[in-house]
């Protein structure tokens, strides 16, 4: 059902496309598209562009997941953080994180670290809220039992808090992924070097709209590829064996 | 009947050493003197319970009864050291307790099994505070495992289990933390009856074999005479010891069995009564506002507020 209509919407294309009904350059085909992802391929530069923003993206999305389940952890646990840092932190939320450029390349300089930086604050506040709202929602006999069973300190945190919110964590880690992609699009669209925003920016230059489309239709595919199966899996590995699964039917 | 033998003398013994100038041994449990009051939002402080001293054997299976709201569970919770005592001690071997420890683990009347850990772990991941070997952990879990017939389950995960398999493999896990004193708060309520049948079997054997110190708190009476040596009522708020019996029963009992229904109709009587009180001042206060006060101030009046009463109270 799914295959049937992205064929069919291709299809559709294709015609609309053979017949000229706008010139190439507004409407590329899905064949030359494909042609574009295929060259791009075979000589590299589209591997090459989706490896750099891939390193931006991972680095800081790494960092932001360190940061922010620990920062969401002390917020969840120590009640004069929440009260004064934990406000700040809603507050930044409602910053798109692609503000952060002016000041990350004041900061950083016109370098990997001011996008890297903007990546980072993409998904970093989104992951300590939902670890935060994790840590909130342990039910409190899971932390009187593990006292009683002399689960104390970092054993606490680690054996019994970490992996109790760890549904939400992940939530955070998904909503956190999405930020980030999206951040790291924006900035390397403004901020031209290298990576996929790059390419689209070059196709917009050199009038390429076949490149234009097969960028795009790459972004789709990783974050798709991303969301769906990564994310999927895992959320359904961990909610299945938290228990938390309803059946669906 | 060699053990009764031997309990009845340990039993005399306990008495002739409390007459004399020391006990030989100290009890097991030692609650003594313990009150507790709370402070109600209106300023109000009510009395939850007041001046229970219980001495409880090695080895004893102690049932506590009440009214709901009587305190039982707050005075588990001091036993466990979750909660604090306004006045009164708690003593487990001799020693003060001042907080949870792993010499009295507490089971509630929800498993509170990790969901991320599968049965076999949820039992070692406490044997870790005791410094177990990883090899150790392992077999003594799966030992423990044995004793409550659940080897077949090791490696499945909680959300696969019913309730009654549940609150088992939190038997084990308690157990297997080998402590002083085990403490049960209503263990086996949420459970359907079938299933609390079984576990009554269950659980005498299993203290049989065991000889673990038992500290019980439910409000079921068939249950509390079908399980304990000794049955200690609390009278409804405060509560106070109101009543001891001594349960003389042959072993394993059933709790349908015709004896175990006289014993709990007999303690019903005493309790009838506590339970009229606690239905009696909860309707008054509910009908009108106006007189709760009122209502409130004549309840507290002429009782006698322990001194001092604690100022940590939350």
């Amino acid at each position: 059902m799914k295959f049937g209509f992205y064929v069919g919407v291709v299809g559709i294309w294709e015609l609309i496309a053979l017949f000229h009904v706008w010139p190439p350059y507004i409407l590329p085909s899905p064949v030359s598209v494909a042609q574009t992802l295929y060259y791009g391929f075979e000589d590299k530069s589209l591997l090459f562009g989706i490896g750099i923003s891939m390193e931006r993206l991972i680095i800081g999305y790494s960092i932001a997941i360190v940061l922010g389940v620990l920062l969401g952890l002390a917020l969840g646990r120590v009640r004069y953080l929440e009260q004064s840092v934990g406000s700040a932190v809603l507050g930044l939320q409602t910053l798109p994180s692609i503000t952060w450029l002016p000041a990350a390349i004041l900061w950083f300089g016109l370098n990997q670290a001011a996008i890297i930086f903007v990546v980072f604050m993409g998904s970093f506040l989104s992951i300590a809220i939902s670890t935060e709202a994790g840590v909130k929602h342990i039910p409190p006999l899971f932390i009187k039992n593990a006292g009683i069973l002399g689960i104390k300190g970092w054993r606490l945190y680690w054996e019994v808090i970490l992996p109790a919110s760890l549904p939400s964590i992940i939530t955070g880690m998904k909503l956190g992924w999405s930020f980030a992609w999206r951040s790291l699009m924006a900035g390397e669209m403004l901020f031209v070097n290298l990576g996929l925003g790059y390419l689209l920016q070059l196709g917009r230059d050199l009038n390429d709209m076949s490149l234009i489309f097969a960028v795009m239709v790459i972004i789709v595919a990783i974050g798709m590829i991303v969301d769906h199966l990564i994310f999927g899996l895992v959320e359904k590995a961990v909610k299945g064996r938290w228990g938390l699964l309803v059946e669906e039917h | 009947m060699i053990n009764k033998g031997v309990i009845a003398e340990l039993r005399d013994g306990v008495k002739k050493a409390v007459k004399g100038d020391r006990p030989a041994k100290p009890p097991k449990l030692h609650l003594r003197g313990i009150s507790k009051a709370f402070r109600s939002v209106n300023g109000d402080t009510t009395l939850a319970l007041q001046d229970i001293n219980v001495k409880i054997r090695e080895g004893e299976f102690v049932c506590i009864v009440g009214p709901s709201g009587c305190g039982k569970t707050t005075l588990l919770n001091i036993v466990a050291g979750l909660d604090r005592s306004g006045c009164g001690e708690v003593l487990c071997n001799g020693k003060r307790v001042k907080g949870p420890g792993m010499d009295r683990i507490v089971m509630f009347q929800e498993s509170v099994l990790f969901p991320w850990l599968n049965v076999r772990n949820n039992i070692e991941i406490g044997l870790k505070s005791r410094g177990l070997s990883k090899g150790a952990r392992r077999q003594k879990a799966l030992d423990f495992l044995k004793l409550v017939h659940l080897s077949k389950f090791a490696n499945a995960h909680p959300h696969e289990l019913s309730g009654g398999m549940k609150q088992r493999v939190a038997l084990a896990r308690s157990l297997a933390m080998e402590p002083e004193v085990l403490l049960m708060d209503e263990p086996f309520t949420a459970l359907d009856a079938q299933t609390r049948w079984i576990l009554h079997y269950e659980l005498q054997s299993i203290w049989e074999k065991t000889g673990k110190t038992i500290l019980f708190v439910t409000h079921n009476l068939r249950e509390a005479v079908c399980l304990a040596d000794r049955v200690i009522v609390l009278s409804s708020r405060p509560g106070r010891i109101k009543q001891e019996y001594h349960i003389d029963l042959p072993r394993p009992r059933d709790d349908s069995s015709v004896e175990v229904a006289a014993l709990a109709t007999e303690i019903m009587g005493i309790l009838r009564g506590e339970i009229e009180k606690v239905m009696k001042e909860e309707l008054d206060e509910g009908s009108c506002k106006e007189c709760d006060v009122k209502c409130v101030g004549a309840a507290t009046d002429g009782r006698k507020l322990p001194a001092p009463v604690s100022p940590h109270g939350k």
